[in-house]
Order: structure tokens, then sequence, then C-alpha cells
């Protein structure tokens, strides 16, 4: 579904390499999970799938289902069903979370061809998923991500998630700065979205939320390589040992 | 003193395409203003409180030829439950305008009271703009006092349950109307009063405002879209104790606005908001001049502007806050902030405070900016266009502005307005 090749980006500003040869592939209904040391390029990988300016792509291919992601503009990459729930979610004064909600979903209906939802169905479906990651409706009101708590930033990235079901599903640190029980409420938001048709890659440094949310392949990214790959069991070794045996063993 | 030549001549040029109204209660008044615009001269360009904006055009005996804008758009505020009045090139239009009797209200026309006597549209006719003409003239207002033929002088006595309209038709190209309107508001008495419409090539309106103790004013005004035309407008405001007089004015298009306002707050505990909202996009100048005088105890003052601009496009804010000596507790507040949609357009502002007492709580902030790139990103990465975005991200840049506006129906409308304007520029 989601395959990644070979993939080269720099900063555009400066010219420093970041990721370096990354090779990966998701396939439809799996999960993969992304761990690696502070700095090691996850954020980087994510933001160039999900087309952030400030990278350049020096070498290599991004595709999903066989489109050329790297070719479209982020709102293209979007509707063509990639999401990134991200690590230090925007703060938009002025833009009601609501308003932000039906907005990106119905520009992703239309731009499939798809009617756009009625603002009654629209208010039940927020309504009810905003329910399950325990967001209450003052949130929603409010101005996008303003004012809210890291975890409660990370809830509203899960709900839109949840809005706009896409295809393909980058969840970055989504984890950090959860609380136990928010944690939970954010798997099980996620799990609930696992299907067949859909991949996940999930950037992590904890263990913990694999625990949650059990994935199928284990990566582990090192100065902008993909050094190692595994099973769930790789997760657990990073957990008990950090990343200087793993790192040791490939160099 | 006398005038410097290029002024004077200036000043003499333009006073000889005038005739001042004679008769009535309101001669007097014309009179000494007109000897008001004669002391100090009509302002060019070597003013110091034009030095951002150039009054050329204010100021030519003739007014400069405005196209009128032909859209099947249906007018702001058209939806509203309202007493209209409505003026075309600044002549009254009976046809158009309602009846103008209305409960908690009185309004009147000020060409049909010459020879009735108001008593206190008499002392408050030319009185507060002549006030407001220190510590800076203001010689456009008293040119106004002057010579403008018509205007409403409206008297709230209690609660009226609909909004006065004043519409402003443009249909001449070379129209150069001035209007002159009175407005007292009883103790206790609340009332809105809407202002919209282009008005003519170049138009001219000073508005009085005498609000007493305990009364409320809401002043929503649109400036319209007419391209070409040009506008210099005052409000004069006095603000009794424990009253609230709130104004908002959005502005779209236009080559060249100037709109004063000059508050006074006398009695303790008012309070007075001033905000607007402009878009302009090329052959755009709009300055807000604002002067707000604290000369009472714990009174609120706030000023709110935001500009958006484009295609060189030019915003200009002058804001001033004067706190006098015995105004403790003041709480003034002060922003303006223009949104550059490129890197042609430009914001001139001079934020001024100027505070004689010591507990008091003055703000004020001054910016200009891009749209924010990493929340322009964040709607796309939704799959919001990137234009669609644009826009969410400058009607939230104008949010603050528009929600001085206390009506959610009325702000809504001016939002729409706003929306329009931005998917027509795309
Ligand atoms: N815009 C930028 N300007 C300068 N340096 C950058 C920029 N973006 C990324 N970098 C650098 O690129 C490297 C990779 O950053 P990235 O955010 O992808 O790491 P990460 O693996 O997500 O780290 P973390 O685990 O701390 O989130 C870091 O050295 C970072 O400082
Ligand atoms: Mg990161």
């Amino acid at each position: 579904m989601l395959e990644i090749k070979n993939l080269h980006v720099e900063l555009a500003e400066e010219d420093k390499a970041i990721l370096k040869g990354v090779n990966l592939t998701v396939e439809a209904g799996k999960v993969h999970a992304i761990m690696g040391p502070n700095g090691s390029g996850k954020s980087t990988l994510a933001y160039v799938l999900s087309g952030r300016p400030g990278y350049e792509v020096m070498e290599g291919t991004a595709t999903l289902d066989g489109t050329d992601l790297l070719a479209l503009e982020p709102e293209e990459r979007a509707a063509a069903g990639l999401f990134q729930a991200f690590q230090y979610p925007v703060e938009i004064p002025g833009v009601g979370n609501m308003t932000f909600l039906r907005t990106a979903v119905n520009a992703q209906r239309k731009a499939r061809g798809q009617d756009e939802m009625s603002a009654a169905d629209f208010l039940k479906e927020v309504r009810a998923k905003a329910k399950e990651l325990k967001i209450d409706a003052d949130m929603l009101k409010r101005p996008v991500n303003v004012g809210f708590s890291g975890g409660e930033k990370k809830r509203n990235e899960i709900l839109q998630m949840a809005m706009l079901e896409p295809r393909m599903c980058i969840l970055d640190e989504t984890d950090s700065g959860l609380d136990v029980d928010a944690m939970k409420l954010v798997s099980d938001g996620v799990n609930a979205l696992r299907d067949e048709g859909r991949g996940f890659l999930v950037i992590t440094h904890y263990q913990r939320l694999l625990d949650h949310i059990k994935p199928d392949v284990v990566h582990i990214l090192a100065d902008g390589r993909i050094v190692k790959s595994g099973g769930p069991e790789l997760a657990l070794e990073v957990e008990h040992n950090g990343y200087a045996d793993i790192l040791a063993e490939v160099a | 003193m006398a005038l410097p030549e290029i002024k004077q001549t200036a000043t003499e040029a333009r006073l000889a395409t005038l005739s001042l109204p004679e008769g009535g209660w309101s001669e007097p008044a014309r009179r000494a203003a007109l000897a008001r615009v004669q002391r100090v001269g009509l302002p060019d360009r070597r003013d110091e409180y034009w030095k951002f904006t150039r009054p050329d055009a204010l100021v030519q005996p003739v007014a400069p030829q405005a196209a009128v804008l032909k859209s099947d758009e249906s007018m702001v505020f058209d939806s509203f439950e309202r007493l209209k009045i409505v003026f075309v090139d600044g002549v009254f239009d009976p046809q158009a305008s309602d009846d103008l009797s209305l409960e908690g209200v009185s309004v009147e026309r000020l060409a049909k009271i010459a020879e009735q006597d108001i008593h206190w549209a008499r002392d408050l006719y030319g009185t507060l703009e002549e006030r407001g003409q220190e510590p800076v003239a203001r010689p456009l207002a008293a040119l106004n006092t002057a010579f403008a033929r018509d205007g409403v002088v409206i008297h709230v006595t209690g609660k009226p349950s609909r909004p006065i309209s004043l519409i402003y038709r443009h249909e001449a190209e070379d129209s150069d109307p001035m209007l002159h309107h009175v407005v007292r508001v009883d103790p206790g008495a609340e009332a809105t009063i809407l202002e919209n419409g282009p008005a003519g090539a170049r138009f001219s309106a000073v508005m009085e405002i005498d609000v007493a103790d305990t009364g409320t004013l809401h002043h929503i005004r649109a400036q319209g879209r007419d391209h070409e035309r040009s506008a210099v407008t005052h409000i004069f405001a006095r603000l009794g104790a424990e009253s609230t007089f709130k104004s908002f004015t959005v502005t779209v298009n236009g080559h060249l606005t100037r709109n004063e306002a000059v508050i006074e707050l006398t009695g303790d505990d008012a309070v007075a908001h001033i905000a607007g909202a402009c878009v302009g996009d090329g052959d755009f100048h709009h300055d807000d001049t604002i002067f707000v005088t604290h000369d009472a105890l714990n009174c609120e003052s706030r000023q709110v502007f935001k500009k958006v601009l484009r295609n060189g496009a030019v915003g200009v804010f002058q804001g001033k806050i004067l706190v006098k000596p015995d105004a403790q507790k003041t709480d003034g507040y002060q922003i303006s902030q223009a949104l550059m949609l490129d890197d042609d357009s430009q914001f001139l502002a001079k934020p001024e405070l100027e505070i004689h007492a010591d507990d008091v709580a003055c703000s004020h902030g001054c910016t200009s900016g891009a749209i924010d790139e990493r929340a322009l990103y964040y709607l796309r990465s939704r799959g919001i266009p990137k234009a669609r975005a644009t826009d969410l991200l400058t009607l939230a840049f104008l949010a603050e502005a528009v929600e001085e506006i206390e009506d959610p129906a009325l702000a809504d409308d001016i939002v729409a307005r706003l929306e329009s304007w931005l998917i027509r520029r795309r």
C-alpha cells in the first residue's frame, strides 16, 4: 500500500541530509512501528510523506497504492488517503475546531467525487466519535488546538483521523504526553479503525503503546536509515537495552 | 499666523466650489466651522497627521470620478429588519426610505429641520467636532460641518426594536456628497445604527454622538465596494458615566478611505470599543486614525484593527490613547495588525500611548505578517485546498475585530461579505 524506496531527503534551507535511503513497505491491513533515537529522522519521514514544505527529496520514491505521493500537493495526498497525526499539532486561533473538521471532511469528499456531508449528519458523527475519545463539546467549539493540553491535542488528532477515515495512517509519537487512560482511549480509537484495507505506520519511543496497538512489524530508524526490522519482540529489546546494541550490531 | 501659500490656495480653491446653507439654527455653527477651516487650512501631504496618507483626492476642488460597481450580490444588512434611510449620492430618497417613525427613537433629516428648534441638536451640531479639533486639527470634519446639506438627527429615547440603517447608494460617477449626522442617546436608552454603501465618488461623513450616562449605542458600518471611490469619515463621540459605545467598520475596496474616530470618555465606568476590518487588493489605501481620550475613572477602551492587504494595497493605522491625570483605573487596549497576502503591500502604523495617570493598565500591539505557513500546512494536510485554507486563516485573522460586533447575526453577515470578497479574489 505505502511503498517507500531508497528515499533520500535533505533540508531545503541548508544542504543537510536527514534521510539517507529509506526503504519501507506497509501492506494494507498491517501495523508497522518505527522506533529510533531522537533526531534519527522519524518525523522527517512522516513530514516528507505528507508534503510539509522545507524538505528536498534528492532520490527515491514514495507511492500510495501506486500513486506518486511526492508529486502531489499536501491536500491531494490527504484526498488520496494519507493522514499524519502530528507530533506537535499546530494551534490555529480563529478557526473553530468544528468548522475545520467539517471543511476537511467535505473537501476530501469533494476531491473524491462524493457528495458533501449534511450539517446534521456531520454533527451526529462528530459528536459520537468525540464522545468515544472523551473530547467534550467545548473542545469542539474552541479554535483548533488553542489552549488544548498536550494530551487533548493528541486526542484531537485521533478525532480528525476517525472523521477522515484515511487509508494510510501515520502516527507520530501520538502516545507522548498522554496519561495512561488517554493512551488507552487513543489506542482504542486506532484499533477501531484497523481493518484489512487500512495501513498504519506508528512512530513511538515506547513499547507501552505497542502493548495496546499490536504491531506486525517493528523498524529501527537510525541516522536516516532503517537499520533493523523485526517482529514485536524488537520493541521489547529496545525497551530493555536501548539502541546501543542494535546500532553496534549493524555498524 | 498666515497659512503657507500652497495650503491657502488649495483651501480657497476647495471653498470656492461650495456654498454654505443659510438660515436656520445650524448657520452659526456652520459659520464657526468655516472659520476653523480657514484658520488651519485643508490638509496637505506636509501635515504630520497626513504623513502616511496623501489627502489630495479628498481636498481637490472637484471629486475624482469613480465608476459605479455593478453587482448582483445583495447588499449587506439586506436580510435584517431595520428602519431604512436611503441617500443616493448624498440626496435623500423618500421612495426607497421607510417612514421615519419608530418607537423609542426620533429620526429627522437635517435638511428638513432647519427652521425647527431642536435644542439638543443645535447644542450638539459642530460642538463635538469642534472639541475634536484639539490637540490635532481635523479640518475636513469642520468643512463637513460647514457645508453638509443633509444627514440625520437621531434622538434615542428608549430601546427601538430595529436598527436605524443609513444606506448610501452611489449612482453618479462624479458625485461628491457630504452628510452630517447628529446622535443623542438618552440615559438608559440603547440603539443600533447601521451604515452601508459606497455613498458617492467622493464621500464626506461626520457623525457626532453624545451618549448620556448609562446609554448604549452600537454602530456597525460597511463601506462599499466601488473601487475608485474615496471617502473621509469622522466619528466624534462623547461618553457619559456607565455608557457604552461600540463601533465596527468593515471596508472592502475603495481607492482611498480615511476613517477618523475621536472618542472622549467623560463619565466614570464608560466603555468604548472601536474596531475595524478591511480587505484591499491593488489600488486600495485605507487609513484608520483613532484618538481615544480617557478623562474619567475606571473607563475601558479597546481599539482592534485588522487589515488584509495584497497586490500593492496600503494600510495605515494611527491610534492614540490619551489618559488624563485624573483618569485612574483606565483599562486601555489597542491592537493593529496587518496580514500581507504578498510582498507588495504596505502597512504603516503609528500607535501611541500618552498616559498622565499612574494607576492604569494600557497595552498596545502592532504587527504585520504573512499567512502562518505551519497553520496553512496543517489545514492542507487534512485535505483542505490551499485557497480555501488561506481564506480560513485570513478570516481567522480578521475574527478578533469582527468579534467586537455584539449581535452574532450581524457579525455573521459581515463575515459572509468578507468571505465572498476573498473567494472572488482567489
Ligand atoms: N526544519 C529543520 N531545520 C533544521 N533541522 C531540522 C529540521 N527538521 C529536521 N531537522 C533535523 O533533522 C534531524 C531529524 O529530525 P526529526 O524530527 O525527523 O527526528 P526524529 O527522529 O523525529 O526525532 P524525535 O525522536 O526527537 O522526534 C534532526 O537532527 C533535526 O534537528
Ligand atoms: Mg519526531
